[in-house]
């Protein structure tokens, strides 16, 4: 089974941005399903969840359902991100949400990148913003990406031969990259400590340390 | 002195009074430290504890100098930090300042090591914030080995060598102030705690109590995996946020707009949520004594109980008032509820004379 998870940035109820997102998805899991990988969905939507990631900004505060959300993204296999085009860039929240996600939370993750606007000329987002951020991030970006404009809504052709070929492209990224392993970040830490204080002791010249004080 | 160890800590901001839009002189703000320590003690607190900065808006450069002066004022009062920069300060320094504190202060002194966050006090210093940690682990077991070996040949990598050195003045007594390692969120802190035997100080006042229960849990295990006792012997101190009136409503109306605009988490999520979530507590005496019984509930029994009060512009008079309450209504009931199930295998706060006597015996 392959957990999959949806990040929606979209702001509007309902938002073409979800709309995208839940078709991307569609064709994902009809792809892993003719590979014999069924895969698992969960959706984190991230409107619900604009003022926890301010507050968790601001603050460092998480609040119970984003912590819910990361631990979700901990837990997954593979993401769908998909944001509106605001500005020639990704959206603030979304941006924001990926800024207050843990450390080492994306790393190795397979991600397909999508974005909507109101017209096609904004596609380049998906290779000048999402691209970028995400190979930041050490996730491992799917090739194909799909760029949603108002107008492809309503001629539905050649939207969906897209969504097919990035569906296509990374069931393959997904097969090949397996379930993802899970990242410690708290047992990793510990363990660097305990090496750095046993090289510390071995490697002093001049008379190792009392630890027992 | 037996049992819990109880004080307050400060961070030393110069923050504007958002209900007067007054901001206290750094002068003011350094009189009025010295007045909450003064009072600590005055109302049977143990503990006083400064944090250590070395930007504007913060008033605490140099630790040792306030601590000082506070030490030849009091006579009771345990003189510690929150914390002393193990990575920007030179650890022969750190050596000297404390040493010289303890013999002025007849041993009531310790310290809590901290690696500090502000940026650009790492090259103000002459470090990189990228090496912090490799840097506080070598700074600190030099300082280890400053206390405690009467000459020190020592070579590393991020300070300059020492040959035939010889820290004076001694340690008084030949006995090393205790040291606590300061974390607010990283686990490695709690592993070189254990490592050594030396105390915990979990910040804990930003962050939900699971994430206190983790850190506090790693340290007690490594502790007992290093050989220095069982888990429940571990020296566990703990963070705190109060702000109290009589009437729990009239303390929530006085410090929201106190908290609003703090600097740390002002304008970010309202108090309801932040006191829900974290164990800052606005409410009467006797909610702040229900809250903080319930930290052992996931730190196990504890040894330092240390309370913030002073900051995000709250007038001195304010904070007086706080370490009122606190000496009247709060510390001698925790003092008595602490003790009650304590198994007496879990030791006392170490201080120095227990120090000194754990040598002798």
């Amino acid at each position: 089974m392959t957990a999959l998870v949806v990040v929606s940035g979209g702001i509007r109820e309902s938002s073409s941005t979800r709309l995208l997102a839940d078709q991307i998805e569609a064709a994902v899991r009809v792809e892993l399903a003719r590979a014999n990988s069924p895969a698992a969905t969960s959706v984190i939507e991230l409107r619900p969840l604009g003022r926890a990631v301010m507050d968790a900004m601001l603050s460092g505060l998480v609040s119970t359902d984003l912590a819910a959300a990361f631990q979700l993204l901990a837990e997954a296999d593979g993401l769908i991100a998909v944001t509106p085009a605001f500005n020639a860039s990704f959206s603030g929240l979304f941006k924001s949400f990926f800024d207050v996600l843990p450390e080492e939370a994306l790393s190795g993750m397979p991600v397909l990148i999508a974005a909507t606007g109101g017209t096609e000329r904004h596609s380049l987002v998906l290779e000048h913003a999402l691209r970028p951020m995400f190979s930041y991030l050490h996730a491992v970006v799917s090739p194909t990406g799909v760029y949603a404009a108002t107008t492809d809504f309503g001629s539905q052709a050649g939207l969906t031969d897209r969504i097919s070929k990035a569906a296509s492209d990374f069931s393959r990224l997904l097969q090949a990259c397996g379930p993802r392993k899970r990242r410690d970040v708290f047992a990793e830490e510990v363990g660097e400590m305990t090496r750095l204080l046993a090289s510390t002791e071995q490697g002093n010249a001049y008379g190792p340390s009392d630890p027992a004080g | 002195m037996s049992g819990m160890q109880f004080g307050v800590f400060t961070v030393g901001d110069v923050t504007t009074d958002p209900t007067t839009g007054r901001t206290p002189s750094e002068a003011e703000r350094i009189k009025a430290t010295v007045r909450i320590a003064l009072k600590a003690e005055e109302i049977g607190l143990d503990v006083f504890a400064t944090g250590e900065h070395h930007n504007p808006p913060f008033v605490p450069s140099s630790p040792t100098t306030l601590l000082g002066y506070i030490a030849a004022r009091t006579e009771r009062l345990i003189l510690s930090t929150s914390t002393t920069l193990i990575t920007t300060n030179d650890p022969v320094k750190i050596a000297e300042d404390f040493s010289v504190l303890q013999h002025l202060s007849d041993g009531r002194v310790d310290l809590m090591l901290g690696r500090g966050n502000t940026g650009p006090v790492y090259p103000w210093f002459g470090q990189d914030i990228r090496a912090a940690v490799p840097l506080t682990v070598e700074h600190y077991t030099l300082l280890r080995r400053l206390w405690r070996e009467e000459v020190v040949d020592w070579e590393g990598e991020y300070r300059t060598p020492l040959h035939g050195f010889t820290l004076a003045p001694r340690p008084l007594n030949g006995i090393a102030p205790f040291v606590w390692h300061g974390s607010i969120r990283t686990p490695e802190i709690a592993e070189l705690a254990a490592h050594f035997g030396d105390g915990f100080f979990a910040n804990h006042i930003f962050w939900p109590p699971s994430h206190t229960r983790r850190l506090v849990q790693l340290y007690r295990q490594r502790f007992e995996h290093y050989g220095h006792g069982s888990a429940d012997q571990a020296i566990v101190g703990l963070g705190g946020q109060v702000f109290m009136r009589r009437n729990s409503q009239d303390a929530v109306r006085e410090f929201r707009p106190y908290f609003d605009h703090a600097p740390v988490y002002g304008n970010g999520p309202p108090l309801e949520e932040f006191t829900a979530q974290t164990p800052l507590t606005v409410g009467s005496p006797q909610e702040v004594i229900d809250r903080t019984l319930s930290f052992r509930e996931y730190a196990g029994d504890y040894q330092r109980q240390l309370f913030l009060i002073d900051h995000a512009g709250l007038p001195v008079k304010t904070v007086l008032e706080q370490l009122d309450l606190l000496g009247e209504e709060v510390v001698p009931v925790l003092r008595k509820e602490f003790q009650i199930g304590r198994p007496d295998h879990v030791p006392d706060p170490p201080t120095h004379e227990s120090l000194v006597a754990g040598q002798q015996r």
